[in-house]
């Protein structure tokens, strides 16, 4: 922690401020300044979301989930998440393999392509998939001369999350395969380990914090996602609404306790995600000072 | 080595992994994108080009790019703060705050859309304060640059953070020890140094709110010509079966994102050299 100035008391007991400090007012101003901001911004915000969810008491609240709808929108997102989360996981595996262990050309251009995503508003990664499978789509008559609903139904809602969700997996593991080398899969090749044995045995174990915290923010990204799903998904209830569609819908009809109280969910999941989030980079770095000193 | 695309390696799945990286990246991603700049293309330039001068897509684009520029200074600005305080001051409950700043990302924008309504709305938590004093914050531009604001701060955050820990204590003291006040030295010292991280996140920040749907659109009333944003009037316009109006500012927007990104990685090139330099 370069930098970092705290008040040392002299011999004889006056405190001595540091030429690289400021003095105590103002760092307290400077702390009370910024927690002023991120109260307004962000925790009035998050405790607003519970407390309107219990405005009308625990029972209200509780109430609310007492509906069919509800239900099939949580299982829609499991679903979709479900389906997005493992083919978004084997795509980031298999491009930081190719990436991070292999010297081509056009490595760069793979790179920013895979982070494309990022850059394309949500609504947008709703409606190019609109424009391709929908009725007026390149594909959508022949879809629909075969019967297959791509656009208001739950293939799209699931083609709409894997592309929001797309760069996630990949662009945590990718850098870390590419900073630890070959070295050791080769070591493992020359003694005989296979190609699989390889991945499973030394790679992964070496990726496997970068891999799970590209997985929790895909999860929650999957789970969230709105304006992209809200694109492909035709708002049919208790058929194509995920939970953050059920939320504005609730929202919309002035049902304010039970919109809170799905959103409350959303947002619990939000928190617990910082919290492996926060955990797993305080592992990384707890790993990373051990490792540096030697 | 001018004709062979891949160096020699004993390693196996060459071939299986990019080969499946890119037909994963062409099905979910090339392959639709491209498809709407083609459908754009055979638009025609005239109507191209009727579509996004309209007047009610012009209003939406100046509140989008205005609110965006805005949020993206206001985060400019106390994102520094933020990450001047979490990287040099101790303070209770610090890591509870410094975890919080990621919470724009880990919220699902509808939630944080109805939660910004609940305290901006005229009779929110804090709406209800500001409506006395003349100040309309749900429903009119200014809730849609709070909306924006409130989406873009970890991206500053985030990035200045790193650049904040990097300062070297030594170019501090010198400066101090040859009689700069503390005024001048962050002036002077350490915003020159650490501006490229900065910029990097305010684009960042400014990119991410140019796209943004979900937490805007419960709080900008969505008024045509007064508080629509350009991801809602796409919406729109598909609502009403008109594809190309959608297509074409879809396509845009996409364009004037690329050119973002393309900002920010000269940014980044210029930051790295920056750091080499220093």
């Amino acid at each position: 922690m370069a930098g970092t100035i705290t008040l040392r008391k002299s011999a004889a007991g006056t405190p001595v401020r540091l030429a690289t400090g400021e003095s105590t007012a103002v760092r307290w101003l400077l702390i009370g300044i910024s927690l002023t901001f991120l109260t307004l911004f962000l925790f009035l915000p998050l405790a607003a979301v519970f407390v309107e969810a219990f405005r009308k008491g625990v029972g209200a609240y509780l109430q609310s989930f007492n509906d069919p709808a509800a239900y099939a929108a949580i299982r829609l997102t499991l679903l979709v998440t479900a389906i997005a989360l493992p083919l978004n996981l084997v795509f980031g595996l298999a491009a930081s393999w190719a990436i991070g262990k292999f010297e081509f050309r056009g490595k760069q251009l793979l790179i920013t392509l895979i982070d494309l995503p990022f850059a394309v508003s949500p609504v947008i990664s709703g409606l190019i998939y609109v424009l391709l499978y929908g009725i007026h789509g390149w594909f959508g008559p022949w879809l629909a001369e075969r019967g297959i609903q791509v656009i208001f139904a739950v293939p799209g809602i699931v083609l709409a999350t894997i592309f929001v969700t797309f760069p996630f997996i990949a662009r945590e593991v990718i850098p870390l395969m590419q900073e630890q080398g070959t070295e050791e899969e080769q070591a493992a090749i020359t003694l005989g380990a296979s190609g699989w044995q390889t991945f499973f045995r030394v790679t992964l174990p070496n990726v496997k914090w970068a891999v799970l915290y590209g997985v929790i923010l895909c999860n929650a990204r999957a789970m969230g996602e709105f304006g992209a799903v809200s694109v492909v998904s035709g708002h049919i209830r208790g058929k194509t609404n995920t939970m953050p569609l059920h939320v504005e819908i609730l929202y919309n009809e002035y049902n304010f306790v039970a919109a809170f109280a799905v959103a409350s969910l959303l947002a619990l999941l939000a928190l617990v995600t910082l919290v492996l989030k926060s955990l797993i980079e305080w592992r990384t770095r707890v790993q990373h000072d051990q490792e540096e000193p030697a | 080595m001018a004709i062979r695309i891949k160096q020699p390696s004993v390693l196996p799945g060459f071939g299986l992994t990019l080969g499946y990286t890119i037909f994963y990246l062409s099905v979910i991603v090339l392959i639709p994108l491209s498809a709407m700049f083609i459908r754009a293309g055979s638009l025609g330039l005239g109507e191209l080009w009727e579509v996004i001068t309209s007047p009610r897509v012009l209003a939406a684009y100046k509140l989008t790019f205005g609110a965006s520029l805005v949020g993206a200074l206001l985060n400019a600005v106390f994102g520094f703060l933020v990450a001047w305080v979490l990287v040099r001051y101790t303070f209770p409950g610090k890591r509870i705050v410094d975890a919080a700043v990621d919470l724009p990302f880990a919220m699902p924008t509808a939630v944080s859309g109805i939660a910004l309504v609940a305290v901006y709305s005229p009779s929110g938590w804090i709406g209800r304060y500001l409506e006395p004093l003349g100040i309309k914050a749900a429903y009119t531009p200014l809730g849609v640059t709070i909306a924006l604001t409130f989406i873009g701060l970890p991206f500053v955050v985030r990035t200045l953070q790193p650049a904040l820990e990097d300062l070297e204590a030594e170019v501090e003291e010198a400066a101090a020890s040859l009689g700069a006040t503390r005024w001048q030295t962050l002036r002077y010292v350490i915003i020159p140094t650490v501006l490229p991280a900065m910029l990097t996140g305010f684009t960042l920040a400014f990119a991410r709110a140019v796209g943004e749907y979900g937490s805007v659109v419960f709080i900008s009333g969505n008024l045509p010509m007064k508080t629509e944003i350009v991801p809602l009037l796409i919406i729109t316009k598909l609502e009403q079966y008109d594809y190309a109006g959608a297509t074409a500012l879809g396509a845009t927007m996409l364009v004037i994102s690329f050119a973002i990104l393309l900002t920010i990685n000269v940014l980044q090139w210029w930051s790295t050299r920056h750091k080499r330099g220093a």
